[in-house]
């Protein structure tokens, strides 16, 4: 007993250091992606400038259907797929193109940053992993846990994106911003010693649940990140439109993001995407609630803003199919649902009191 | 959106892509009639600018109940809100703040919304029914204004490329068939059937919440080990219901004993004297008169009877204590059941001896005793009793005496684990003051002046509170959240779109393909798919060896994009 409580106690101050040096490469990583966005400022480009001022054309930037043919000694010239943006006068803008914008010294700096942010990952898994070992059960007790959790799970999504060859690049600086600023508040303010469940955490429900609502919060994060970001862009892309001209900084950075289209259709897909299971998330704790409480639904503060959180959701998804709710109007939505879910996740615990109130702030 | 350069076949193309509702974005007021206005309301009820404001106002409706005390949940802190907050307090009070889920507010928002849900989803419904019976709209004059096109020439006639096209679009699931001239597909109609399960799926969902509300039923009572209960509302020690319950039918028959309770608590850490195991072992029977079966209750175990969960709710001790009169003759001896106050079961209760004492002279009186439990003792000198440990280390009782009117015949509701003292006189010590006395088990307690004696026995009994809860419609609810998930991923996941293959022979006998897809709204998949389909074809259909560069077919010109494909 003495001596496995001994392991445990080392394995928890492994988890603490492994905690602090993911933090420590974090802060690595922040730095290269600081270091790619300044050298990509060097080279000048002016795309979304360029399509926005000139004449809207019906661009053939079309996907070549090209084949091989039996071991790609003939090459047959195939039709090619056109494309174009089906509604909107704006779906022609190109794509910026990232942060380094084609500067060789940049665009390392930014690869550098991706294998800083992959070994942050990997470390903070294994702080995030001998936590869980420590009190041998799943990690998600208290609010210390769930944040550790939390930003671990954001840069997987992340890491994932990128392995997947999507555009996702430009997440990178916001992400490493945010997952420091959450790996300082669990160190500081939120840190709980590692222990063992009270009883009415003992429920393989805690696994599908808690698991679930750190998955969606952190692809929650990453759509709210993107709808930011459009916001941004499309002021940026309006106000060329319109034939202004937007200051130095803001074209710099703006530039080289993706078209606000791209941006609006990023955070859609993954808010969309993840919507299904954040309903599922919800059904799985009043499934536990059922079982612990003896009442699926209670309106207890913590369902109430999963409710309001999902709602929210909801209302985004429609604004997007209703005529005169798409665009600025519909992100203004997703950012607002966000909050909701941000305010569940920390408003909550540290400000209202409820059945909840295990999290042991 | 201006539809100047788009002709009608465009539109048709596009139409009936989706079951949503037209929006009418300058709603013609009607002029006169009842009727009118009736018809005019109902559209803007049922439509999705109202379902968007009224989804937004749930969300906002649903902040102030979790801010504010809610009397169902929370009784004690409402009352003491009111007492802090003069003003605010009635005001709440008038607005239902204290009771936001079931305010008539709140219950308007969503009864508004779900009318407007049925009201939508039927009409969606027959239009989805139509749209299956249908077939996929022909093809529009120009082609290379829809989000994805390509073109080619080819030496095949019209008649086999059109053969080839359905076959392959068939191949891959598509509806396809031929007409005007051109071969029509489309696909995924799950699409919307997903959405329809889904927004069918919410009103399940509601019905199953709402028959829980309203039949439900629960209930709490405390029980000793030993002890037993049988589900009739007079066993309850407090009981709540639904306004439909019925009191006679409503309660499933069965009952239990509690054979016993186990609690372990962390004896190290941070978290010292958080409970480890929580169990209560029962012995229950179903019916009037079943036969007796084991279960154990644990906190997310509840045991289920006939549709009546029984959870495990709270727990504490239960000294044994004997009372003797004057004449040393036992007028009482039972447990006693302390509530607990703390985290550690430091907890309080009170003995009541009602009849059968005497006192010393022989007259009859009663005794009531202040009790204080604490399982584990701080220790002598330590003076205060506050429990260290929730288990039974170093179980102390300290008890001051009283005698006189207990006070339980004045027709007033007594709370069992209080001493009321207004007709009662205290036992005075040597010093006058308060007789009172700490006990540790098998000790006695001797009261002045020969009027008897209270022995705290060496037996403590464990005691478990038990909710006993019934909510039909759960199954329902159930059953509309797995529906809902379903219908949203097939809603969310699943494009609806259209492709278009037309050939059309030149009098030079070479044909000119052209494809096109059309997707309910915009996806790098649709122009993917649509090039895996133009390679299979161009197999079967290869282009002409090119002869001169003159007669290609016209490039796409700038023209403002297809109107209406996000329709
Ligand atoms: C209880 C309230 C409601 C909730 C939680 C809800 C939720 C949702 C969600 C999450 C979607 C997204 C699925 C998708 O994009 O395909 C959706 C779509 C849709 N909802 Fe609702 N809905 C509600 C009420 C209504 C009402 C009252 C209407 C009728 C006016 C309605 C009409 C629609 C339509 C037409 C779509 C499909 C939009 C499209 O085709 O993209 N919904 N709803």
């Amino acid at each position: 007993m003495n001596l496995a409580a001994a392991t445990n106690e080392n394995l928890a101050h492994i988890s603490n250091v492994l905690i602090y040096s993911s933090m420590a490469v974090y802060l690595l990583a922040f730095f290269a992606n600081m270091a790619e966005w300044i050298f990509g400022s060097r080279s000048k480009t002016g795309r979304a400038a360029a399509a926005l001022t000139q004449q809207p054309q019906a661009k053939a930037a079309a996907p070549a259907v090209q084949v091989k043919k039996n071991g790609g000694t003939a090459v047959l010239e195939r039709p090619q797929v056109v494309t174009r943006a089906a509604s909107g006068s704006r779906g022609d803008v190109p794509d910026g193109p990232g942060a380094a914008a084609g500067d060789e010294q940049g665009d390392l700096y930014g690869r550098i940053a991706i294998s800083l942010t992959a070994l942050g990952f990997l470390i903070e898994f294994g702080g995030v992993l001998t936590r869980a070992l420590s009190v041998q059960r799943a990690p998600w007790g208290n609010m210390y846990e769930f944040s550790i959790t939390f930003s671990t799970v954001a840069v997987g999504v992340y890491l994932v994106l990128l392995a997947m060859k999507k555009n996702v690049r430009w997440l990178g600086l916001p992400l490493v911003i945010t997952v420091l600023l959450d790996l300082g508040l669990a160190t500081t303010v939120l840190y709980t010693a590692s222990d063992q469940l009270v009883p009415a955490l003992h429920s393989y429900w805690l696994y599908i649940h808690v698991s679930t609502a750190i998955f969606c919060g952190a692809v929650f994060y990453v759509g709210a990140v993107g709808t930011l970001l459009y916001l941004f862009k499309d002021s940026y892309e309006n106000k060329l439109v319109k034939g202004g001209k937007p200051g130095r900084f803001a074209t710099s950075v703006l530039e080289r993001l993706p078209a606000s289209a791209s941006l609006d259709k990023f955070s859609y897909r993954v808010n969309a995407a993840v919507f299904p299971l954040w309903t599922f998330t919800i059904i799985a704790g009043a499934i536990w609630a059922g079982d612990a409480w003896g009442r699926y639904w209670e309106w207890d503060p913590k369902e109430t803003w999963s409710f309001i959180t999902w709602v929210a959701y909801a209302c985004y998804l429609h604004a997007r199919a209703t005529a005169g709710w798409k665009g600025r109007k519909a992100a203004y939505l997703a950012l607002i649902a966000f909050g909701c879910w941000l305010f569940n996740y920390y408003g909550v615990n540290i400000f209202v009191s409820g059945k909840h109130s295990y999290a042991g702030v | 959106m201006s539809t100047t350069h788009t002709d009608n076949s465009e539109q048709e193309a596009a139409a009936q892509l989706s079951t949503a509702p037209e929006e009418d974005r300058a709603p013609n007021l009607p002029q006169l009639g009842v009727i009118g206005w009736a018809r005019w309301f109902w559209r803007q009820l049922t439509s999705m600018r109202v379902a968007l404001i009224l989804l937004f106002l749930l969300s906002l409706g649903a902040i102030p109940g979790s801010l504010i005390p809610q009397a169902d949940t929370n009784q004690l802190k409402v009352d003491d809100f009111k007492k802090t907050h003069d003003t605010l307090g009635p005001l709440y009070d008038k607005l239902g703040m204290f009771h936001v889920y079931s305010s008539v507010w709140f219950s308007a928002i969503y009864i508004l919304l779900f009318v407007s849900l049925i009201g939508c989803i039927i009409p969606r419904t027959w239009q989805f029914v139509g749209q299956l019976r249908g077939r996929p709209p022909r093809a529009p004059k120009r082609l290379d204004r829809l989000p994805a096109y390509a073109t080619w020439r080819t030496a095949s006639d019209a008649e086999s490329v059109h053969t080839a096209a359905l076959e392959l679009l068939k191949k891959r699931r598509f509806r396809a068939h031929v007409t005007g001239g051109s071969v029509a597909a489309e696909k995924g109609y799950l699409r919307e059937a997903g959405n329809l399960v889904f927004h069918v799926a919410l009103i399940v969902m509601l019905i199953g919440f709402a028959t829980g509300q309203l039949f439900k039923s629960d209930g709490t009572k405390l029980v000793l080990e030993g002890d037993g209960f049988a589900n009739t509302l007079s066993q309850y020690d407090d009981f709540s219901s639904g306004s439909l319950f019925d009191t006679d039918t409503g309660l499933a028959p069965f009952s239990f004993t509690l054979k016993n309770f186990e609690g372990t608590y962390e004896r190290t850490g941070p978290n010292k004297g958080t409970a480890r195991t929580y169990k209560a072992d029962v012995t229950y029977s179903q019916g009037a008169d079943g036969k007796a079966k084991k279960a154990t209750i644990k906190v997310n175990e509840p045991l289920v009877v006939d549709g009546t969960k029984v959870f495990l709710s709270g727990h504490g001790y239960a000294p044994v204590l004997t009372v003797r009169d004057g004449k040393g003759d036992k007028v009482f001896s039972q447990p006693v059941p302390m509530l607990p106050l703390d985290s550690n079961q430091t907890s309080s209760g009170a003995v009541k001896v009602m009849d059968g004492y005497r006192d010393k002279g022989g007259k009859k009186d009663q005794l009531g005793f202040k009790a204080f439990f604490v399982p584990t003792f701080a220790g002598a000198g330590k003076g205060q009793m506050f429990s260290q440990f929730p288990a039974l280390d170093f179980p102390v009782l300290a008890l001051s005496a009283y005698h006189g009117s207990l006070g339980v015949d004045s027709g007033l509701p007594q709370n069992v684990y209080q001493l009321d003292t207004t007709n009662l006189k205290e036992f005075k010590d040597s010093k006058g003051g308060l007789f009172k006395q700490m006990l540790r088990p098998g000790e006695t307690m001797k009261l002045p002046n020969g009027a008897g004696s209270i022995t705290f026995e060496k037996d403590v009994k464990e005691w478990a509170t038990f909710e006993i809860a019934k909510q039909p419609g759960t199954d329902w609810a159930l059953a509309g959240a797995i529906g809902a998930i379903a219908g949203l991923v097939g809603s969310l996941f699943i494009q609806r779109r259209r492709v278009w293959v037309r050939a059309t022979t030149g009098p030079d006998g070479i044909t000119v393909v052209e494809t096109a897809g059309l997707g309910r709204s915009e996806s790098a998949k649709l122009p993917e798919e649509l090039g895996v389909l133009v390679e299979q074809l161009h197999d079967r259909a290869p282009s002409a060896p090119e002869d001169t560069d003159s007669e290609t077919p016209e490039p796409p010109t700038a023209v403002p994009a297809a109107e209406g494909a996000e329709k």
